[in-house]
């Protein structure tokens, strides 16, 4: 079986700005699939190439076996596209929203009804509110419907988790898991590095390129071996005095912590005990286990 | 329900749903048909006049009964000479009439308060109007064609007209379809099955529709309220009227395809087209009457053309053949415009 | 480092209502000199009302504070010139120079032009950024744009800053070195306000207080909240914090 989504050296330059550089990796069908990067990394561009919004430059990218460029007319049907921020009319109501979406594809809301259901169940108690009055999470949960409205084999969803609070982004990685157990095949995007740990594979991608592809067991596999957590009230102090130290590779602040990446012959003890010789009396060097974000500095510094 | 059916409802829910903006295009062109109109108008209604007269005749009776029936003049009655300067200082009157018979020949002069010398040459021009009525001898004949009571309103009609299409179709349209873009609808719009022609169709209907019903509104009251006089043309006015309404249309599609904001959208439409409309298209500033620069300007904004058929039409009643040249150029305007910017759209969303 | 006991920022009983609807519904909280204090709390839960009561650009309906030693009441006008503050969406004037924004920003906190000289000198050389003052700040990475604009909301040595959804979005590197400067701030005795509702930034802070539905629901250290409920991440204490809210956005 072909694969849901193929991409193959996949470039394209806005002016000077290289916004994807030779981008490749294939989503299997029904694969719940993460494309991971900061703001600027070339997520939405990919996403407008996949969603027949704009051709590549080089390279070339099928979505269910059909050419982005070539094929899209009968592609449009077969994808459903959530793009950065909650495109929803705000003056329309839901139902109205959901209607007009609907009738773009020549579906009823009816016969497809089942597929929203999961998603559109939250909503149904207010059909007659303007969708600019709904939170940040109704909002997403709406967007997400209307995209799934024409029963879409798959499901493109740029950045839907920004700028919604941390309850309904949960809920919102539970819908697309039962999404996904009805054979939809998605792709989705984030800056967040935690939600990675929800999708099957991830890419990560910075600058234009892809860094990785790989399960997020396997992206942080060996990361551990060197990394270290490293803490102390004098926070900025401690980083100091540890990127001094020849057996440190890197230091940088990580949450509570700061994480050092040691060299060979890193010995937390020697290092603990030389710290606190020298005046850092509270400080703390254990274990780190390392995730996505730690592979993702040792990548791009 | 088809796709181009519910793109037109969405399209006029949000027209509708945005209670402040249809409430001003609806009510601004009759609030400026009625102001220009009625409010300000450059004709002269209720000029006061008193007269000195040295000798009584059978003239001059004629023309002071005359001059108290007209309807506007409020004839204040006779004064002596000396009073007049007074008079007219003090703001109690706006002109004076001395008549003298001077062996047996009627000598008139008109002393006129000219601080607003609109006001003053009207009234002169009406006062002579008077004497002239009585005297074969006059030298002067003064006649206006077309529009005799030289009333204002006639001639803002047609810039009204040509000023409230481009607001709606031009500025309300560009800004509908550059909102889309600014939130991403538009995006969802073109990855879906339906035809770029359908959305663009989608979006100019609706204000197509406005434009007719404000057309009508508009038209209903020049004939009625105004008084326009109510000829043959009237086809002619409508067929024209839409011509330009297609036109406005087109521009508003081609602003949409070079702004990304709304902002930029409304500026864009507002400064490059609606104030040549009031300052170029010889709305309120005669185009002959401006530098030869500003004429040439003025050859491009398709109001001015607009405008010249619609007084040809609706003020002068002249046949159809006379606006030919006026016809044929809206008509380029709208083909370029509209395969321009159909085209650019298109490439746009690919 | 000598730390100073006092507190930069305190408040009793803060609440605002705005009609019959209580935004911020008694709040009381200190924070001391030179910590790093997370103001946390989902859409809609009061945070942005609370933080424009401290900055002084809302007069609170009930209740009274402290910042940077001035009462968010009676010295509203004072507290401008002793705070700082830098947002995601908005901190720098794109279509400005590096060395404009600089001499802006540091009018505005009414500085005098030798004051605004010598802090751009320190300022270039500590951030390095000697080859860029002359570029637009749209030209320039957003790492060092993050830094500049940090450094700007600073340049006038404010005893607290504001820091308003510092690094939503941006990545792990330029977060990273962010917070860098951050503790190196605090190092230094600024006390640091952060309010987010990117999780994952709360665990940078000394001290986190989660807001739901106008009142404070929690306040503690990252690793004490996670222990008292018995959770992994501080993800997950907000979500056991506030999945009761009532309110949205």
């Amino acid at each position: 079986m072909s694969p849901a989504i193929e991409i193959t050296g996949v470039t394209k330059r806005y002016g000077d700005l290289t916004a994807l550089d030779n981008v490749g990796f294939d989503v299997a069908e029904g694969e719940m699939f993460g494309l991971i990067g900061p703001d600027g990394a070339g997520k939405s561009t990919l996403y407008r190439i996949l969603a027949t919004l704009t051709a590549p430059d080089s390279g070339t990218a099928a979505v269910c076996g059909l050419d982005t460029v070539k094929d899209y007319s009968r592609l449009r049907t077969m994808i459903g596209y959530m793009p950065e921020r909650f495109s929803l009319y705000q003056d329309l109501t839901v139902s109205e929203n959901l209607q007009f979406f609907a009738s773009l594809f020549g579906v009823s809301i009816k016969e497809n009804y089942d597929i929203i259901a999961p998603v559109f169940a939250q909503l149904e108690r207010f059909p007659d509110r303007k969708a600019g009055a709904l939170s940040g999470g109704m909002k997403q949960k709406l967007a997400l419907s209307c995209a799934l409205i024409h029963r879409p084999r798959i499901l493109l969803l740029d950045e839907p988790t920004t700028g919604v609070d941390a309850v309904s982004r949960s809920e919102f990685w539970d819908m697309l898991s039962t999404l996904r157990e009805k054979g939809i095949t998605i792709l989705v995007s984030t800056s967040y590095m935690d939600e990675a740990t929800r999708c099957e594979r991830i890419a990560l991608i910075d600058k234009g390129k892809i860094l990785r592809v790989n399960t997020p067991e396997g992206l942080v596999a060996g990361l551990d071996e060197n990394l270290y957590n490293a803490s102390a009230y004098r926070m900025f102090e401690l980083l100091t005095r540890l990127r001094q130290l020849p057996e440190v590779d890197d230091c940088y602040t990580f949450g509570a912590t700061l994480h050092v990446v040691g060299r060979k012959g890193f010995d937390q003890v020697a290092v603990c005990q030389k710290l606190q010789s020298e005046g850092l009396e509270d400080v703390r060097v254990y274990p780190a286990q390392g995730d996505i974000e730690d592979l993702f500095i040792k990548l791009t510094r | 329900m088809s796709i181009f059916k519910s793109l037109v409802r969405k399209e006029a829910l949000h027209i509708v749903r945005d209670p402040r903006t249809m409430v001003i295009t609806l009510l601004m062109p009759i609030v400026l048909l009625l102001l220009f109109g009625f409010a300000i108008s450059t004709e002269v209604n209720d000029v006061r006049v008193v007269a000195v007269v040295d000798q009584f005749t059978d003239e001059t009776r004629g023309i002071l009964q005359r001059l108290s029936v007209n309807d506007y003049f409020t004839f204040q009655g006779l004064t002596a000479p000396e009073d007049v300067d007074m008079l007219l200082r003090s703001g109690k009157t706006d002109a004076a009439l001395f008549l003298r018979n001077e062996e047996g020949l009627l000598k008139s002069q008109i002393v006129v308060d000219a601080s607003n010398t609109n006001t003053a040459q009207t009234a002169t021009a009406y006062i002579r109007g008077v004497i002239n009525g009585t005297s074969a001898k006059s030298p002067i004949l003064t006649s206006t064609l077309y529009n005799p009571q030289l009333k204002s309103a006639y001639n803002f009609v047609p810039g009204i007209l040509g000023m409230i299409f481009i607001l709606i179709c031009a500025i309300m349209t560009s800004v509908s379809i550059v909102r889309e873009k600014e939130t991403g609808t538009m995006s969802l719009l073109l990855v879906s099955p339906v035809k770029p022609r359908t959305i663009i169709l989608g979006k100019l209907v609706p204000y197509f529709l406005l434009s007719c019903v404000i057309l009508t509104v508009m038209l209903l009251m020049a004939y009625t309220v105004l008084g326009l006089p109510v000829s043959s043309s009237v086809i002619s006015v409508i067929a024209v009227s839409l011509l330009y309404i297609i036109l406005s249309l087109s521009i508003g599609l081609m602003v949409s395809t070079v702004v990304d904001t709304q902002l930029t959208a409304l500026i864009v439409s507002a400064v490059m087209f609606m104030l040549p409309v009031i300052m170029l298209s010889g709305m309120i500033f005669p185009v002959d009457n401006m530098p030869v620069v500003l004429q040439w300007i003025s050859n491009i904004i398709p109001a001015r053309w607009y405008i010249e058929a619609m007084r040809k039409l609706m003020v002068q009643h002249l046949a159809l053949s006379y606006i030919l040249k006026d016809v044929l150029i809206l008509l380029i305007m709208t083909i370029v415009l509209l395969a321009a910017s159909i085209a650019k759209f298109k490439s746009s969303t690919k | 480092m000598t730390m100073d006991k006092g507190n930069a920022i305190s408040v009793r009983n803060l609440t605002k209502r705005f009609g019959s609807f209580t935004a911020v519904d008694h709040i009381s909280f200190d924070v001391s000199k030179g910590e790093i204090f997370g103001f946390l709390g989902a859409n809609g839960a009061g945070k942005t009302t609370a933080m424009r009561m401290l900055c002084g650009l809302s007069v609170p309906t009930s209740g009274d504070g402290n910042v940077a030693g001035c009462d968010i009441i009676t010295q509203a006008e004072a507290i401008k010139h002793r705070i700082g503050y830098m947002s995601q969406k908005f901190s720098l004037y794109s279509g400005l120079t590096v060395e404009e924004n600089i001499r802006l920003f540091s009018t505005i906190y009414g500085m005098t032009s030798r004051q605004i000289r010598e802090a751009s000198e320190r300022l270039f050389k500590e951030l390095g950024m000697q080859d860029m003052r002359r570029a637009y700040v749209k030209d320039i990475p957003v790492g060092w744009r993050q830094k500049l604009a940090f450094a700007v909301a600073t340049i006038h040595k404010p005893e607290v800053v504001f820091l308003d959804e510092p690094t939503g979005g941006v990545d792990p590197v330029t977060r990273s070195k962010f917070w860098e400067l951050i503790y190196k701030a605090s190092s230094e005795g600024m006390t640091v306000f952060v309010t987010t509702h990117y999780l994952d930034e709360a665990e940078y802070c000394n001290r986190i207080s989660i807001m739901v539905d106008g009142k404070i629901s929690a306040l503690d250290s990252p690793a004490d909240l996670k222990e008292k409920y018995h959770a992994a991440t501080i993800d997950e204490v907000f979500r056991i914090v506030a999945q009761n809210a009532q309110r949205g956005d």
